[in-house]
C-alpha cells in the first residue's frame, strides 16, 4: 500500500468516527472532553456553530453517531452522546454573549427562507450576522417547524425548543409566521437576492384505498398532522382504545402522546416484523416502557364501521418470506384478526409535496416529483432558488437539515457575492500535539471500564398523566462526568513519522489492542491478512507508514485503536505523538475572515 | 497521566488449545524505560507461553537484581515467581526445582546478573544441566546505576558516557557450550519472528536452555559507537537459519531438500527444524558452534539463532537420580517410612 497522507483532512477526520458520521460533522469528543471538565457553556458553544439546536438535538437526535462510536466496536454500547450533548445543554449559563453580533449596517443583500424549521434557521444563524436582511416564512404561529409540531412535548419541552429558535429569530430575522406560501411566484416576484426552501416532508400517507376510509374519517387521522394538531392544542384528547399503524419513530410518537390524553389501550401495529421496524430503538423501547404492545406482521385490510361510526379494524396476519438476496416478501396467510378501537393513527411515511411552486419558474422536478437539486451546493435549477432539509431529497432528520442548511448558506453567500458556489474552502483543520510532558498528555488518556449510564427517567404514572412533562430527566453532573470519561477521544490521533522509529517494537508490545505492527507492505488485502490481531472491518482505514530502515512499514489497524496514548507513551523517540485533531466544516463567511499573518 | 493499561481488548482474541486468550498470560504495566529491549523479550516469553498452551500456574518465573530482573512482573501475572538475591537466581531455581521438578521455570536475568556477580552461581547451574530456560536480557550495560559497562560490553564498544570500554566480554554462549548446556542460542529483542520460535523450543528442550538475547538500552547504550545498539546489532547480525518449533501435535508435512534442513527432535517429541543459512554448522557439535560463532565474531558480525543443541543430555534430576514424583508431593509416610523400614535397611548392612 502507499503511505497514508495525513496530510489530506478526510484521513484523521474518518478516524472520528462519531465526528464523521455526524451530517454537520460536529467535533464530539472535542466537547465531551469540555463536559467533563464542567465547561458546559464551551461545551454548548461547539455544538451551537455545528448544529445549532443543542438543546433540541441533545433530546430528539437520530445520533448517527452512536452506532458509529467507537466504544460499540471495543466494548458493548456506545458512548452516550446525544444525551451528553443535552448535558451542555441544560447545564450551560446565560451564552447570549457569546452569540455572534449581528451589523447594524446590512450588507445589502435580501433573502427569503420559506419554511421555518431547523434548515431554515442555519441559514439564517449563518448569514445573519453577515450582514444579509432575511424574512422567513411559516404556516405556523411560531418558529421551529417540525420540531415544534412533530416532536411531543414530553420528549422536547417548549421552552428548550424557543430558546434556541429564538437565539436566532432575534438576529433581526423578519418573521411571517401563520403566512402559508400557496405561490412561489409571489416570492420570486419579490426583489429577493436568494430564496431558500425549507418546508420539509409535510405530506403524511394516507390509507386511501382501505375500505371504510371514507366513513371512518372522523376517527381516522393522519399522524403527524395529529400531532401538529395536539402541539398547538386543536386536539385535546382521543379514545379510549386507539390503534397506531406504522413501525417508524412517528407513531411511536403518536402512541405515547395517545396515552397522555385520553388512550388507555393504545397499541402499535406494524405490518413487517417487529425487527426490520424503522423506529430508533430507543423510541421503541420508551414505547413499551409506558406498557405499549406493538403487534408486528399485522396487515391493515380494513376499517370496521358499525352505524356510521369507526368500531375497529381487520388485519392479515402475514409472514415476512427472505429471498436469496436477503430481500424480503410479506404473505398473506389468510388469517384475519379484528381489533376494536375508537381511533386510528396513520403513521405510515411521509412524502414531499410542492403544490406551491409553479413549474415555470424554472425549477425542474425529477422523479417522484421532486425538485432537482444538487447535493453539494442545494442549489435547484433556478440558481437563485435553493432547497435543504427535508424538501430537499425526502424525510431525514433534524441534524441532516441543519448539515444542508449551513451548507445551503454558503451556497447563498457566494452566490449573492457573484462567485461561483462550486468554489468551496476546505474545511478547517488543526493538528497539534497534546504531550505535557513524560506521560502526560491534556487529555485524559486512561480508559475506562464502566457501562454506559443509563439516563434516569420521571416517574411513569406522572408522566403519562401530564403531555408536556418530560420524561427523560438528563444525566446528573456525576453521571454526565462518568459517561463522558467512556469517550475514547478518537480526535487525538496516533501520528507516526517514520524517520524518527527505531523498531524498538515497544509500541506493538504495550498497544492494548494489537492495533500496531511492523511488516513487510504488500497490497490491502495480502496486509490485512498478515496483522497481528484481525482486521476484518474495511470501513476502517490501515494507516501505512513510509519504508522503514529494515525495509518494512508500520501498520496500523485504526478499527480499534483505544487512543491511549500507550504507544507513544512507550516510543523512545517520539515516533509516535498523540495529536489533537480538529476538523470543522467552513461555515458560509470564512472566506472573507481576516486570516491571521503567518508568522512561521 | 497513565501509568495503567486499559483493560479493553481486542475483540476477536485468538483462543489457544486450553482456552485462554494472549491477555491472560499478561503482566503488570512495565516500568521500564520506553523502547527497552526487555519489554520485547517479556512480549515475546509471553507469546510463547500462549502459543505452547501453558497453563499460566504450571510456570515458576526466576530472576535475580537488575532491570531484566524486574521483568517477570510484567508477564505471566497468574504464574509463580521469585525475584532472589542479585546473581543468585540459579541457585534458588535449583531448590524450586528439585522441590517441583513438574514446573516450567524461566529464570530472567541480565548481563549483569549473570555475567558479573552471579558468574559463579552461572557457571554451576550450567554444569548441572538443571531443566530451565535461562534468558539473559543482554544490553552491555548497568542499566539500573546509570549505564556503567558491564562484562558482556565488547571491547571498543562505548556507551553514553562515550568511553570505549577496555576490557575484554564474556561470551555467555560459548561459556554454556563450554560447560555442557544442551541448548544455546542467541537473539536479538528486535526480531520476535527468530525469538519466539527459540523461546517455545527452549521450553520444550530437557535440561538447561541459554538464550543470549542482546537487548538494547535505549537511555545508556543506544549510540552510534556501541555494538549493543538497536542500529549496529541490526546491521552485523547474521542469522545460523531460519527456525521453526513444530510442536508435538502438529503432523510434520513439508518437505524439505536434505543439506538445507536439518530436523532435531526434543525429549518430549516436539522437533526444531532448522533452514541453515551456513553449511560450516553442526548443531550438535561443540566445537563447530564455537568456532562458528568465533568466525563471525572477527567479521565484527553477531551470529545469532540457535548455535547448539542436543537434546539428549542428562539433567540434574536424571543425573541424582531422584525420584520421578516431585519432591513437595511426597508424603509424610513416604519421606519417613517409619521404624521397621529403618530396620530393614540396616539389616542389609549387616
Amino acid at each position: 500500500m502507499k503511505p497514508t497522507d495525513i496530510e489530506n483532512p478526510e484521513y484523521f477526520h474518518k478516524v472520528v468516527d462519531c465526528q464523521y458520521a455526524c451530517p454537520a460533522h460536529t467535533p464530539v469528543p472535542e466537547y465531551i472532553r469540555l463536559i467533563a471538565r464542567g465547561r458546559y457553556d464551551d461545551a454548548y458553544m461547539i455544538n451551537w456553530e455545528s448544529n445549532v439546536f443543542p438543546g433540541v438535538l441533545g433530546r430528539t437526535c437520530d445520533r448517527p453517531c452512536e452506532p458509529a462510536c467507537r466504544r460499540g466496536r471495543v466494548d458493548e454500547e456506545p458512548v452516550a452522546i446525544c444525551r451528553l450533548k443535552r448535558v451542555a445543554a441544560d447545564n450551560k449559563a446565560d451564552v447570549k454573549a457569546r452569540m455572534p453580533a449581528i451589523p447594524e449596517q446590512k450588507n445589502g443583500k435580501k433573502i427569503a427562507l420559506i419554511g421555518g424549521g431547523p434548515a431554515s434557521l442555519t441559514v439564517a444563524r449563518d448569514l445573519a450576522p453577515l450582514g444579509y436582511e432575511i424574512d422567513l416564512y411559516d404556516a405556523q404561529p411560531k418558529g421551529g417547524g417540525f420540531m415544534r409540531s412533530q416532536i411531543p412535548s414530553f420528549r422536547l419541552p417548549e421552552t428548550v425548543l424557543d430558546e434556541e429558535v429564538n437565539y436566532i429569530l432575534d438576529m433581526g430575522i423578519t418573521t411571517h409566521f401563520d403566512h402559508y406560501v400557496d405561490s412561489l411566484k409571489s416570492i420570486t416576484d419579490k426583489d429577493y437576492d436568494a430564496i431558500f426552501i425549507g418546508t420539509g416532508a409535510p405530506r403524511g400517507r394516507d390509507l386511501k384505498k382501505l375500505p371504510g376510509r371514507e366513513e371512518g374519517d372522523a376517527n381516522i387521522h393522519v399522524g403527524i398532522e395529529w400531532l401538529a394538531n395536539v402541539a398547538f392544542e386543536h386536539t385535546k384528547s382521543i379514545g379510549k382504545k386507539v390503534l397506531v399503524l406504522g413501525g417508524g419513530n412517528t407513531a411511536m410518537d403518536c402512541c405515547r402522546t395517545s396515552k397522555r390524553i385520553g388512550g388507555e389501550d393504545v397499541r402499535v401495529v406494524v405490518r413487517s416484523p417487529k425487527a426490520d421496524m424503522k423506529a430508533s430503538p430507543w423510541e421503541i423501547e420508551d414505547a413499551e416502557h409506558e406498557d405499549i404492545p406493538i403487534y408486528e406482521n399485522h396487515s391493515p385490510k380494513e376499517f370496521v364501521i358499525k352505524d356510521g361510526k369507526l368500531v375497529g379494524m381487520n388485519f392479515e396476519l402475514v409472514e415476512a418470506k427472505y429471498d436469496d438476496n436477503g430481500k424480503r416478501s410479506l404473505e398473506p396467510t389468510g388469517e384475519i384478526v379484528f381489533m376494536e378501537c375508537d381511533d386510528v393513527l396513520m403513521a405510515i411515511g411521509q412524502e414531499n409535496a410542492f403544490p406551491w411552486i409553479e413549474r415555470d419558474l424554472g425549477i425542474e422536478f425529477g422523479d417522484w416529483d421532486m425538485p432537482v437539486v444538487d447535493s453539494t451546493t442545494f442549489q435547484s435549477t433556478n440558481a437563485r432558488v435553493f432547497f435543504g432539509g427535508d424538501a430537499a431529497f425526502g424525510p431525514e432528520n433534524v441534524i441532516t437539515a441543519v448539515a444542508h442548511g449551513h451548507q445551503a448558506a454558503v451556497s447563498i453567500d457566494l452566490h449573492c457575492n457573484g462567485q461561483d458556489i462550486n468554489e468551496r474552502l476546505n474545511p478547517g483543520v488543526n493538528l497539534v500535539t497534546q504531550k505535557m510532558g513524560f506521560h502526560e498528555w491534556t487529555y485524559d488518556n486512561p480508559v475506562t471500564d464502566d457501562d454506559r449510564f443509563i439516563v434516569p427517567l420521571a416517574d411513569k404514572q406522572q408522566a403519562l398523566s401530564n403531555r408536556k412533562m418530560e420524561v427523560e430527566l438528563g444525566f446528573d453532573l456525576q453521571q454526565a462526568y462518568d459517561e463522558a470519561q467512556r469517550c475514547l477521544n478518537c480526535d487525538v490521533q496516533t501520528v507516526f513519522t517514520a524517520n524518527k522509529c527505531i523498531e524498538c517494537d515497544a509500541c506493538i508490545d504495550i498497544c492494548p489492542t494489537d492495533c500496531i505492527n511492523f511488516i513487510q507492505n504488500g497490497e490491502e488485502d495480502d496486509l490485512r491478512s498478515r496483522l497481528k490481531a484481525p482486521a476484518d472491518n474495511k470501513d476502517q482505514d490501515l494507516y501505512v507508514s513510509t519504508d522503514l530502515k529494515t525495509g518494512r512499514v508500520m501498520v496500523k489497524d485504526e478499527n480499534v485503536c483505544l487512543h491511549c496514548g500507550l504507544c507513544a507513551e512507550r516510543c523512545p523517540t517520539t515516533a509516535w505523538d498523540m495529536q489533537k485533531f480538529l476538523y470543522t466544516v467552513t461555515k458560509a463567511g470564512k472566506d472573507k475572515e481576516a486570516v491571521a499573518p503567518c508568522t512561521k | 497521566m497513565s501509568f495503567i493499561r486499559p483493560n479493553i481488548r481486542h475483540p476477536q482474541l485468538k483462543v489457544n488449545e486450553i482456552g485462554y486468550t494472549r491477555a491472560d498470560y499478561e503482566g503488570a504495566l512495565s516500568t521500564l524505560c520506553a523502547g527497552c529491549g526487555h519489554d520485547s523479550i517479556s512480549a515475546s516469553i509471553l507469546q510463547s507461553c500462549f502459543e505452547l498452551s501453558i497453563e499460566p500456574h504450571k510456570v515458576a518465573k526466576m530472576s535475580g537484581i537488575g532491570c531484566s530482573s524486574k521483568t517477570p512482573a510484567y508477564f505471566l501475572g497468574k504464574s509463580h515467581g521469585f525475584n532472589s538475591v542479585h546473581g543468585r537466581m540459579p541457585s534458588v531455581a535449583t531448590g524450586a526445582n528439585l522441590a517441583n521438578r513438574d514446573l516450567v521455570y524461566i529464570g530472567v536475568s541480565g548481563d549483569g546478573d549473570t555475567a558479573s556477580i552471579g558468574m559463579g552461581q552461572f557457571a554451576h547451574v550450567v554444569r548441572r544441566n538443571l531443566n530451565m530456560v535461562y534468558i539473559v536480557m543482554n544490553n552491555g550495560c548497568y542499566g539500573l546505576t546509570k549505564g556503567q559497562d558491564s562484562a558482556t560490553a565488547d571491547r571498543g564498544s562505548a556507551s553514553k558516557k562515550g568511553v570505549p570500554n577496555p576490557f575484554s566480554s564474556i561470551d555467555l554462549c560459548e561459556t554454556a557450550i563450554q560447560l555442557g548446556a544442551g541448548f544455546v542460542a542467541r537473539s536479538f529483542s528486535g526480531d520476535k519472528e527468530q525469538l519466539i520460535p527459540l523461546i517455545k523450543a527452549a521450553i520444550s528442550h530437557r535440561g538447561f536452555a541459554l538464550i543470549d538475547v542482546v537487548s538494547p538500552c535505549v537511555t545508556f547504550n543506544n549510540t552510534v559507537k556501541s555494538t549493543k545498539s538497536y542500529d549496529h546489532v541490526r546491521e552485523h547480525m547474521n542469522a545460523t537459519g531460519t527456525f521453526d518449533f513444530v510442536p508435538l501435535k502438529e503432523e510434520i508435512t513439508t518437505q524439505y531438500s536434505p543439506g538445507e534442513t536439518e530436523e532435531i527432535t526434543l525429549h518430549d517429541g516436539s522437533a526444531v527444524r532448522l533452514h541453515k543459512a551456513t553449511e560450516n554448522l553442526d548443531f550438535s557439535s561443540r566445537r563447530s558452534a564455537l568456532n562458528e560463532i568465533e568466525r563471525f565474531k572477527e567479521k565484527g558480525e553477531i551470529l545469532t539463532g540457535l548455535l547448539f543443541l542436543n537434546p539428549q543430555t542428562p539433567d540434574t534430576h536424571e543425573m541424582l537420580g531422584t525420584t520421578p514424583t516431585p519432591l513437595n508431593k511426597l508424603t509424610y509416610e513416604q519421606l519417613c517410612p517409619g521404624n521397621g523400614t529403618l530396620k530393614s535397611i540396616n539389616e542389609s548392612f549387616k
